[in-house]
Parts: C-alpha cells; sequence; structure tokens
C-alpha cells in the first residue's frame, strides 16, 4: 500500500491507528479481565458498610488519593515499611480503585489499625499537632459537616450493577445507617479497614 | 491462565512483531544516499525531499526488535510460558527479603535471648530501636517520645499501664484500650464542676474547698475504683495518677471538665500482627531505656 494511499482516506487511516494501538490492550488488558487471579476477592474481602462507602467518597472528594496511593508493591522496602504487599483480589469491589501514582504522604492500603480513632481526629483537624513536620492540609470541617445519606442506597445500588455484592437490606438501610454521623467518622470507619484483611509480621 | 489467553497472547505478540518489521523493512529505501528526490507534497511551496531513514535510525531499531525476540525468550511474556531464567516478581521479592532478613533479622534475633532490661543500654539496641521508633511510634509519641495531647510521654517516670519492662512489651503486643465512661449523665453539670474540683485540689490546686468538698464525695463514689481513693491512679487498670500534675488530656479546670463529662478511650494499637517478635523486643528495650 503506498503511504499517499493512507493520507489521503482518513477512513483507512483512523482503521490502521485503532489497529497499531490496540495490541497493547489486547495483549496486557483484555487476558487480565477473564483472569481469576484479578476478578476473584480475597478470603474474607466484604462490600463496603454504608458509613465505610460514604467515608470512601469523602477520602474521593477531598482528593486524597492525590497525595496518598493504595498500592504496596512487591518490593523489600515497601514491604518494610507498610506490610504485605498489594494483591490483585483486594481491589475486586473498588470502583474506581484508588492505587494512585504519586506519593507526596505515605501509602494508605494498609493504614487500617495502625494508628487510634484519636489519633486520626486530632490529624485530620490538624496534622501539625501530631506531625510537626507534616505538609499535609488540614480538614476542620470534615468534624461539622454531617453525612448526606440521600444516595448511599443509590450508591450502593449502582455498585451491585458492575458486580459489588450489595444485598437489598443493605440497599434498603443505607440512608439509616450513615443518619446523624459526621463526615470524619464515616472518613476514618473508612481508613480503619484499609488493607487489614493481609497483614504479615515484619 | 487459561491456555486460550495464553496462546492469545503469544499469538498477538508474534503478530505484532511481524508487522513491525514489515513495516520498517517495506518501507526502507535500499539506496542510501540523499537525493534531490521530493515526496511530492507541495503546501504553499515548502516541498519535503524523500530521503531513506537514517541507516544508524535503521539498525536501532533492528536490535530493539532482536533485544525484544532475545528478552522474551529469557523473561517471562509469552503467555504461561516462564522464560529460560526463571525469573518471577515474586521469587526476586522473597529472595531480597530472605537476604535481608539472613543479614539484619538474625542480628535482631540474636538479642531475644537476653531480657529488655539487659539490652535497654546497648548502643546498637538504642540505635535500631530508635529506628524502629521512628517509623511505627513516633506519629503518636512524637519522634522525642515526649508525646502531645492525647498520647502520652515516655521519657518522664509517670507509666498508664506500667513502666517494667514486661508492661511495655505487653503495651506494645497487645495494645491498650483506655475505658474512662463519660459522666455526664450521672454526676450533672453541677456533680462535674464539684468533682473538677476536687481532682484540681489533689494537685495543690487553689480551689473553691467548698466545692471540693461536694466532689469528694462523687470522687470516693465513682472515681476511687479505678483512681484509688488517693487518686494516685492504678497501672493494672491503666488509670493515670491524678496527683502528680501530669495530664494526658490537660490539667486546666475546663479540660478536666471535659474528660469528666464525656469520658476519654485513648487506645494504643497492638503490633503483635506487624512486628516480629525481636522487633518488639527491641522497642521494648528502647522505651524501657528512654528515661533511664
Amino acid at each position: 500500500m503506498k503511504h499517499d494511499t493512507v493520507e489521503k482516506n482518513v477512513g483507512i487511516m483512523i482503521i490502521l491507528i485503532i489497529v497499531a494501538i490496540s495490541f497493547g490492550t489486547l495483549v496486557e488488558l483484555v487476558p487480565l479481565m477473564f483472569s481469576k487471579q484479578s476478578n476473584e476477592p480475597i478470603a474474607g474481602l466484604k462490600p463496603l458498610p454504608a458509613l465505610e462507602l460514604e467515608g470512601r467518597d469523602i477520602y474521593i472528594r477531598e482528593g486524597c488519593n492525590n497525595c496518598h496511593s493504595q498500592m504496596i508493591r512487591p518490593l523489600r522496602a515497601e514491604t518494610e515499611r507498610y506490610g504485605h504487599y498489594s494483591v490483585a483480589g483486594e481491589f475486586v469491589y473498588d470502583h474506581p480503585f484508588l492505587w494512585g501514582s504519586k506519593r507526596t504522604g505515605p501509602d494508605l492500603a494498609r493504614v487500617g489499625q495502625r494508628y487510634s480513632d484519636d489519633w486520626h481526629r486530632a490529624h485530620m483537624y490538624n496534622p501539625r499537632d501530631v506531625v510537626p513536620e507534616s505538609n499535609m492540609p488540614a480538614f476542620p470541617w470534615l468534624f461539622d459537616q454531617e453525612v448526606n445519606g440521600a444516595r448511599t442506597g443509590a450508591k450502593m445500588a449502582a455498585l451491585a450493577k458492575v458486580g459489588v455484592p450489595y444485598t437489598p437490606e443493605d440497599i434498603a438501610g443505607a440512608e439509616e445507617a450513615v443518619a446523624g454521623k459526621k463526615e470524619i467518622d464515616a472518613l476514618i470507619a473508612y481508613l480503619q479497614q484499609l488493607g487489614t484483611l493481609l497483614q504479615a509480621r515484619r | 491462565m487459561a491456555d486460550f489467553w495464553s496462546l492469545w497472547i503469544i499469538l498477538l505478540t508474534i503478530v505484532s512483531f511481524l508487522l513491525i518489521i514489515w513495516i520498517l523493512f517495506a518501507n526502507r529505501t535500499r539506496d542510501q544516499g540523499t537525493t534531490e528526490e521530493t515526496t511530492g507534497h507541495n503546501y504553499d511551496g515548502i516541498e519535503e525531499y524523500d530521503n531513506p531513514l537514517p541507516a544508524w535510525w535503521f539498525y536501532m531499531f533492528v536490535i530493539t526488535i532482536v533485544w525484544g525476540v532475545g528478552y522474551l525468550i529469557a523473561y517471562p511474556g509469552m503467555g504461561n510460558f516462564p522464560g529460560l531464567l526463571g525469573w518471577t516478581q515474586i521469587g526476586q521479592y522473597e529472595e531480597r527479603v530472605a537476604a535481608a532478613d539472613a543479614e539484619f533479622g538474625a542480628m535482631r534475633r540474636s538479642y531475644l535471648t537476653q531480657s529488655v532490661e539487659e539490652i535497654a543500654d546497648d548502643p546498637a539496641v538504642r540505635k535500631m530501636g530508635m529506628r524502629m521508633f521512628g517509623n511505627n511510634c513516633a506519629q503518636c509519641h512524637g519522634a522525642d517520645a515526649k508525646g502531645s495531647f492525647g498520647f502520652p510521654n515516655l521519657t518522664d517516670d509517670d507509666w498508664i499501664y506500667g513502666g517494667d519492662a514486661a508492661s511495655i512489651k505487653a503495651t506494645l503486643v497487645n495494645g491498650r484500650r483506655a475505658a474512662m465512661p463519660a459522666w455526664l449523665a450521672v454526676l450533672g453539670e453541677d456533680g462535674i464542676a464539684a468533682t473538677t474540683e476536687y481532682v484540681l485540689s489533689l494537685n495543690g490546686d487553689a480551689v473553691d474547698a467548698d466545692l471540693a468538698g461536694e466532689g469528694k464525695q462523687s470522687f470516693t463514689t465513682y472515681c476511687a475504683a479505678c483512681h484509688g481513693a488517693d487518686g494516685k491512679g492504678n497501672q493494672a487498670l491503666g488509670a493515670p495518677n491524678l496527683t502528680n500534675g501530669i495530664w494526658l488530656y490537660g490539667g486546666t479546670r475546663e479540660q478536666i471538665a471535659h474528660t469528666l463529662r464525656a469520658g476519654r478511650n485513648g487506645q494504643m494499637p497492638a503490633f503483635s500482627e506487624t512486628l516480629s517478635e525481636d522487633k518488639i523486643h527491641i522497642l521494648s528495650a528502647y522505651v524501657y531505656g528512654l528515661n533511664k
């Protein structure tokens, strides 16, 4: 085929470009979508309860994932600091996943139960109170604002459509489960369960 | 991985290799010299020479193809084929962990034969302990271990759960959870004010004597069970000494009243699931030695 033909026919060019760039996706991504290793939840993994789910949305709203990753790579220096490396089965109910790509703060994949609730409250109110050299922003408004549960059930229903096993009871009781809770409670509930299923002594 | 997907990957990888090679060679102009020939494109009088690829560029491309083929033979990549070197990501990780354990783990474990008290002033233990403290404890207790509001100072002689080696180790292994209830419902605001006054008097602060006398009664009834009749605390229950002027949650009138009203449930996380026995041993020795 002459170059000319491709360059002068947009249709052919589009098709050839799609062919050229799709190899990577077809080879590296498509098989994973059907692989057991990346689709099966690890033992004990449950969908997030209503309060934790709202906490996760607050985590996203406040942009925590811009500075904190949730992905421990299988490198000794990382597992020494953070714990067992992350495995695909931990994230099958995460839509979207929050692995992140940049660590201004530490990785949070296994932050659950590492600090007390009190510590998280103090830290979120003003990080400098407990970690003097911290450059994390303070989030004082989380202590005043109440979780809005009006759409918690709808969020669960949407997640159920993409395969998260919420039961109709979970969805029906969602609004009540978060009623009257402060946003800080939801966020801490979410953080305290992160990565607790896989522990490794080090 | 299922055989189908393994074959899929192998097939597509080979096809993409062949396509790349075909594109490279099909477009190659044999004549390596520069010519005056143009592509025939003419944009507002600007024309483009139709020169062949520079030879160095062409051969670099060929080298990357050869490299790619060699890589897929040596390392895993072609579906389920593990590669001739037998390399895996987790295998390499475990090798490195084992190598580090042979060096550092063995050194740490050598201290397990000695008691916490014996190794507390060993310079190597203090150095290792300081780093572990920085990684695991400093977030709450501070890099200098002097604590902050709500997180105890570990460098003084005042211990909530006991400062002997066994207690420190137990605190690290199992964690601690304080259980100071909220008293507002029981005492009412007046009772809170009176009890606060009495607690202040235990520290020799100037107080309203009548109010403190009133507060002594509720102290004896409700507080003494954990903090002792004299207010000197009980380490077995994690009830702090209220008479030494050291306050975890502040010692002003308003702060003490708030603690009484709302209760306190400070928590020390357990490290039994995350730190190995030898690290807990060394950390215990480090903390034990902090106030010596």
